[in-house]
């Protein structure tokens, strides 16, 4: 099948089919059988066939076209990004008639990090990007500017349909065994009344897959985006879907606070997504990331000069154009922007001549280039970049907007195994790297030390929380900081890799402490312990779990799916610090933060699985009563598990690595040098040339196994054997404890930074509205209401009703002076009729005879 | 007319002069009296009062017998209820 006319067809449907869910939730859900059962089954069936979808798109189309390891790979007969080659992603387009032309690709492409790739010759022969992008409806169109409903469909894009629509699966069908509580009226044991009694309210079994199906259209939505503007619509569908299931137990005060801050720290990121978004359409004029077809104002395709179809260059094309080699190059759009004045001067001096335009536009086209090698508009790139960026920061919770995500563990657990970890959260790192070609080096460096800094401070947190989901929660950000570190350092296929295996673990992870909180109903561990016999299967998957979120495996043989997405994250980190001897030291913390906080994450994951399912029983009564989850619960858990084990192996060509790499933005294998930065990156496959794999791959993994062996030994020996007590080491270090413990304070900080002083504000115009502005409006009606007496007793009174009763008095007194004549007398009325008329009669003649003289 | 009190002296009264009126309207349309007649007209203006007359008489008959059957008089002064 031809990609280009079937993938956008499959996806759209796998984006509806959970809006047609939603939509008829929201219509019936209540009637949907037995207080709202089915609904659980509709959202499951759409979801499920979005996932099949899903899959067939990318096996049966996409797969066939670009095998991984064929020469007919990546690049072959995509779009290139000048234009020349005009097809490929077109409705009208036959792909397989480019195969061959004389375009000067190679049949090679870059292999996958793991493939030993020693032919140096091709290592900067760049490739064009396969994609297949254009548009399902045009919002509107402005002369050259346009915006639209588009899609972007590259691996990336297909592996991500994928995989949120597994992960969503299993999640809703984990939720139909979870919520059940909900089908009937539902006693909330957090909130209680002013009586002292518990609320009971009706259940909320439709809502609650109502609102997951609107956030997996919106999920969906987001990663098919064609276009940056698309994708923050979608990005705000998320963001109010989380709003409404963090706060699914509105009555819980933890709940609906926890909503707001989590919709309130996101609105500080989009803020500066929104700077980035201008930033882009004022210089770019257009939001597209992938090149399009060029329309004019009624739709038709525009041709150009060879009858092809003329392209219309996206965001990616005009940042890192062809004729430079996919290099990093300021838009010309961003030079004139940061030229403005000159060139406005330009325009003034020509305008009195012939053809003066023209002669302007020649003259600021010939300085163009000189003010480029200035580096005029490089300061819009990188404000581009970093506003982006900011978005980012917020949906993907990094250091300093972090703390919402783990408050958002209010909402009920496949909620925060979904929306709170696997996938809304990932969209942040999903956007990073698909907008990767447009950052910057100063930007990549921005976001790797962001993402250090989030690592090790969600890592160490993680260390002293008790509650279970608190604990994944900031294993969550610690992980996200991993995927961010990894990007800024150059690493686009280690973070996107992590990305995927974190979904799949992650998720794992949530559904298992979901189990184990279903059967306790405690989030508490010091409430658990022993449970390893009640539940072995939740028990067991979450061990897997925990291996592949600590990336267990044997080195440089086999392992669990974290074992190569933190290794190639480990190598890249330690690669950017040897690359460049000049700047090592940023290099040294990336490296011993992302090993130590790797120690770490075996550390926390384990005393975790000690804490819930190893030794004896904390809580007798609870143990007591806790057992395994029914199958619908534990179904998915295995499925997952299997997934967290092998999604990362590379056995063939075709393994998820391969397929991600086939979506590499070209020209990023190294970022370039800096303009105001001496940093130097290093080339992603640099770990897998030559003899660096000695020096690079070698002994980081034995090093990322020994850090994580360390970190798990050190939980056996506090949690598991028991040698030390953990009790007396948390009195050893109070002082870190507390720091920890208290979430190093950030939520105080925000608290004496932000909120107190909005609060000092609000009172204070609180306090003038009501002594001033209120004292004004007072005044004001009592004056007006004083004029109003005075008007009523003066002109109403006075005048009006004055002349309408001397009318009534006059008309009355006339009445009783014409009453005589009413005799009654009848023989007296006939002499008036007798008199009056001879009067009249001799009225007439007169007048006639005065007239007739 | 004008002198009688007594209802169906009036009406008499009113009688003779609408016959006075007829024959006015009668003489008034003969060409032995003037060169421009009233014509055939003047003959039937009189016939329509004759009508009218006979009718105003039953009206007028109806509310002599109302006013007795209510005052036991047919006096027109007495009939003063409504004066001013």
């Amino acid at each position: 099948m031809d990609p280009s006319e079937w993938l956008h067809v499959l996806l759209g449907w796998a984006v509806l089919s959970p809006l047609v869910s939603f939509a008829l939730i929201v219509l019936f859900g209540p009637y949907m059988g037995k207080a709202g059962k089915g609904a659980g089954l509709v959202a499951t069936f759409a979801i499920a066939l979005a996932c099949v979808l899903s899959l067939v798109a990318l096996f049966a189309i996409w797969l066939p076209e670009h095998y991984p390891g064929s020469p007919h790979g990546a690049g072959q007969h995509a779009t290139t990004a000048d234009g020349s080659d005009g097809d490929g992603q077109h409705e009208h387009a036959s792909p397989g008639g480019h195969e061959n032309d004389a375009h000067g690709h190679e049949p090679n492409h870059h292999d996958e990090a793991g493939s030993s790739h020693a032919d140096s010759d091709h290592e900067h022969a760049h490739h064009p990007v396969a994609y297949y992008a254009d548009y399902w409806y045009r919002l509107g169109q402005f002369g050259r500017l346009h915006l639209d409903i588009g899609y972007y469909i590259d691996s990336l894009t297909i592996c991500m349909f994928c995989m949120v629509t597994l992960i969503a699966t299993c999640i809703h069908v984990y939720a139909i065994g979870y919520m059940h509580d909900e089908l009937e009226e539902y006693t909330d044991h957090d909130v209680t009344l002013e009586d002292g009694s518990h609320l009971t309210r009706p259940g909320r079994y439709s809502r609650f897959f109502q609102y997951l199906s609107l956030f997996c259209f919106s999920m969906l939505g987001l990663v098919i985006a064609g276009n940056i503007a698309q994708t923050f619509v979608f990005w705000e569908l998320v963001g109010i879907c989380s709003y409404f299931l963090i706060g699914f137990y509105i009555e819980r005060p933890s709940a609906s606070t926890a909503a707001n801050k989590a919709f309130i720290v996101n609105r500080v990121g989009d803020f500066g997504m929104i700077v980035g978004l201008m930033v882009i359409w004022s210089c770019l004029g257009t939001f597209n990331f992938g090149d399009v077809d060029q329309r004019d104002d009624s739709g038709q395709l525009v041709m150009d000069n060879q009858g092809q179809p003329a392209m219309e260059a996206g965001i990616f094309s005009l940042v890192r154009p062809a004729a430079a080699n996919y290099a990093l190059v300021v838009p010309n759009g961003m030079v004139l922007a940061s030229k403005r004045s000159e060139v406005a001067t330009i325009v003034k001096d020509h305008l009195n001549h012939p053809n003066g335009i023209k002669a302007a536009e020649s003259e600021v086209h010939a300085r163009l280039d000189g003010w480029r090698e200035q580096n005029f508009g490089y300061g819009l790139l990188i404000l581009a970049g970093i506003g982006i960026f900011c978005g980012c920061v917020g949906k993907s919770a990094q250091f300093p907007l972090h703390t919402w995500l783990p408050d958002a563990m209010e909402g009920p657990t496949p909620v925060s195994a979904l929306v709170h970890s696997a996938t809304m959260v990932a969209a942040g790192v999903f956007l990073v790297g698909r907008f990767y070609p447009v950052f910057a080096p100063e930007v990549l460096l921005v976001i790797a030390i962001v993402g250090c800094i989030t690592l090790f401070m969600a890592a160490t947190i993680a260390i002293t929380a008790t509650d279970i989901k608190r604990v994944l929660a900031y294993s969550t950000i610690s992980q996200l900081g991993y995927m961010m570190l990894a990007l800024g350092v150059g690493g686009w296929l280690a973070g996107m890799l992590h990305l995927f295996t974190h979904a799949f673990f992650k998720s794992l992870l949530f559904m298992c402490s979901g189990s184990v909180i279903h059967a306790v109903h405690s989030n508490e561990m010091t409430d658990m312990g022993g449970l390893r016999k009640k539940m072995p299967i939740t028990a067991y998957t979450m061990l897997v779990g925990c291996l592949a979120i600590s990336g267990a495996g044997l080195p440089l043989l086999i392992g669990f799916s974290g074992y190569y997405s933190k290794d190639a994250i480990l190598e890249q980190i330690f690669s950017f610090w040897r690359h460049d001897p000049a700047n090592a030291t940023l290099g040294m913390v990336f490296f011993l933060t992302a090993a130590g906080g790797a120690s770490i994450t075996a550390f926390y994951m384990f005393r975790l699985w000690f804490m819930t399912f190893a030794g004896a029983p904390r809580d007798a009564h609870r143990y007591d009563h806790a057992h395994e989850s029914p199958s619908v619960m534990w179904w998915p858990l295995v499925v997952l598990a299997f997934f967290a084990v092998t999604v990362a192996w590379k056995p063939f060509d075709l393994s998820l690595s391969n397929l991600l790499e086939a979506s590499r933005p070209t020209g990023t294998v190294e970022p370039g040098p800096g303009v105001q930065i001496s940093q130097v990156w290093p080339n992603e496959h640099l770990a897998h040339q030559g003899t660096n794999y000695w020096t690079i791959v070698v002994p980081v993994t034995w090093l990322a196994f020994f850090t994580a062996l360390g970190g798990f030994l050190f939980a056996c020996v506090f949690y598991g054997w028991r040698i030390l007590n953990a009790e007396d080491v948390r009195r050893q270090f109070q002082l870190i404890y507390s720091l920890l413990r208290n979430k190093w304070f950030f939520d105080e900080l925000y608290d004496v930074l932000w909120i107190q002083p909005t609060l000092w504000v609000s009172r204070f115009v609180a306090a003038i509205d009501r002594r001033l502005i209120d004292w004004i409006l007072d005044s004001l009606a009592r004056v007006t209401a004083a004029f109003s007496r005075w008007g009523d007793r003066w002109v109403d009174q006075g005048i009006v009703d004055g002349l309408a009763n001397g009318l009534a008095h006059w008309t009355y007194n006339t009445g009783l002076v014409l009453r005589r004549v009413q005799t009654g007398r009848l023989r007296q009325y006939v002499m008036f009729i007798v008199v009056g008329t001879v009067g009249i009669l001799i009225l007439i003649t007169w007048t006639r005879s005065m007239a007739g003289n | 007319m004008a002198t009688k009190r007594n209802a169906l002296g009036v009406l008499m009264g009113i009688e003779l002069v609408l016959n006075g009126a007829n024959v006015n309207f009668v003489a008034l349309s003969s060409k032995y009296f003037r060169t421009e007649t009233l014509g055939l007209d003047g003959q039937l203006i009189a016939l329509f009062v004759i009508v009218l007359a006979a009718a105003e008489a039953a009206v007028a008959l109806a509310i002599a017998l109302n006013f007795y059957n209510n005052h036991a008089t047919i006096d027109v002064d007495r009939a003063d209820e409504l004066k001013g």
